[in-house]
């Protein structure tokens, strides 16, 4: 598929955390929490809502601090947060698209700062149905269509390690294949993929194309009011 | 340096789209300044006596008014973390964003700024002085402006907040701009105010993107 080519280069190396944990506003929100992903891993983080999925994403990639435990990038512990954000690519909730450019501007955009090359660009839009919507201005999207243009800055330039927050969210059954395709495309590569979701549709999905690897112990950490106060 | 030219060229881009975003801040200034002739009365020197300051305080205030924008909605629609997880350096990414602000608020308020001294019966002599003040100056609020905007964001009525934080410490920038037109007029050379505001700038060049990167990790956090 079009991810191939781009993802030949990848470094296949591994990321786990021991120990973490994470207070927001004075709550704690996992404590005590281990994961390890290894070359062409997946990790599925499963959940109700409030669990501190999209938290332990935010804390794996560096965007939020944690206030125990350590972060280990192939056996090195993770200090620089700029070094460690250009290993990852992390797809939130928010789309990130600017609805004033098309298509194919917001992609660009993304892929000369990633220092991708101009060619994935139509690859990466082929691979989640964009590319008839091309030359659209991104504000004409539906919430589907925006979410795959997001997911398709995956594809523009390569990273080894993929954080997607509730990636299933507004997407249709196609949509869906095509993100577990680009899935298994870059594990096959020697990618990792951690995939927040609480919805069982999608992980069972996951399960037939063997994401669903390993299950962190979130939730049972909890007592009753952590969880009341753990941030989503 | 790529990462840089990239935000640069977006933020352009963007703002030639939206580009009532700008006119908006442009036609504030306008309207602002033409009503302090209704409001002071027409008498052509009492207009010129404070021709210098008006020109200078409606820009600011301006400049405030397009600041409140200047991460808001990459902080609300998620691009601020990707921003954030570039993997390059913030600083630089930030100089970007302030650059195209200054070339898409700063300029437009330069070149505005000739005509509404017209209004306000400023002397020939002063003119010139005016928009070098304003060409020096007008960065130093860009810059100082967005350490503020990076600090107010995600909080309630931060555009207020921008305004205590941030007017304070454009004061500096005032005087030696207003003093810059004062002198042109009273016939003493303004070189030396404006080499002031020149220096406000360089200070604020080295200090202020590195701030606001700061504030901006904050932010996201």
């Amino acid at each position: 598929m079009d991810g191939d080519d781009s993802s030949k280069d990848l470094r296949t190396q591994s990321f786990s955390g021991v120990g973490l944990a994470c207070r927001r506003g004075g709550r704690l929100v996992f404590t005590g929490l281990d994961f390890s992903i290894s070359p062409g891993g997946a990790l599925v983080l499963r959940g109700p809502n409030g669990s501190g999925k999209t938290t332990l994403l935010r804390v794996m990639a560096g965007l939020t601090h944690f206030t125990a435990g350590h972060l280990a990038w192939d056996s090195v512990p993770v200090e620089d947060p700029d070094s460690h954000a250009a290993r990852l690519r992390f797809v939130t909730h928010l789309d990130a698209v600017k609805p004033a450019l098309t298509v194919t501007e917001n992609l660009a955009f993304w892929t000369a700062l990633w220092r991708g090359k101009e060619a994935s660009i139509a690859a990466a839009m082929a691979a989640f149905d964009l590319t008839r919507l091309a030359e659209f201005p991104a504000r004409l999207l539906s919430a589907g269509q925006r979410h795959r243009l997001a997911l398709a800055r995956l594809l523009v330039a390569p990273a080894p390690l993929w954080l997607l927050d509730e990636p299933g969210n507004a997407l249709d059954t196609a949509s869906r294949d095509a993100l577990a395709r680009a899935i298994a495309d870059h594990r096959a590569s020697g990618g990792m993929v951690v995939v927040a979701s609480h919805e069982a549709a999608f992980v069972e999905n996951g399960d037939t194309l063997d994401v669903g690897l390993f299950t962190p112990k979130i939730a049972s950490h909890w007592s009753d009011d952590e969880l009341s106060g753990a941030a989503e | 340096m790529s990462v840089f030219t990239s935000i640069l060229a977006r933020d352009l881009r963007l703002a030639i789209r939206q580009s009532a975003d700008s006119l908006t801040v442009v036609a504030f200034f306008a309207i602002a300044t033409v009503l302090f002739p209704f409001g002071v009365g027409p008498e052509a020197n009492v207009l010129a006596r404070i021709a210098g300051g008006v020109v200078w305080v409606t820009a600011l205030l301006a400049a405030l008014l397009s600041l409140d924008r200047l991460f808001t909605v990459d902080f609300e629609d998620g691009t601020l973390d990707q921003l954030v997880l570039s993997g390059e350096p913030l600083s630089f990414i930030v100089l970007g964003k302030v650059v195209a602000h200054w070339l898409t608020t700063g300029v437009p308020l330069i070149i505005m700024s000739p005509i509404l001294a017209v209004t306000l019966h400023l002397p020939a002599e002063g003119y010139l002085p005016l928009m070098l003040a304003l060409l020096l100056g007008t960065p130093t609020v860009s810059l100082v402006g967005a350490v503020g905007a990076a600090l107010v964001l995600g909080t309630r009525r931060g555009g207020v907040l921008l305004s205590l934080l941030v007017l304070p410490l454009y004061i500096p920038v005032l005087i030696f701009g207003t003093a810059a037109v004062e002198a042109a007029l009273t016939g003493v050379s303004a070189t030396p105010m404006l080499s002031v505001l020149g220096g406000f700038a360089v200070l604020a060049l080295t200090l202020c993107p590195w701030a606001t990167a700061a504030a901006l990790r904050q932010a996201v956090e």
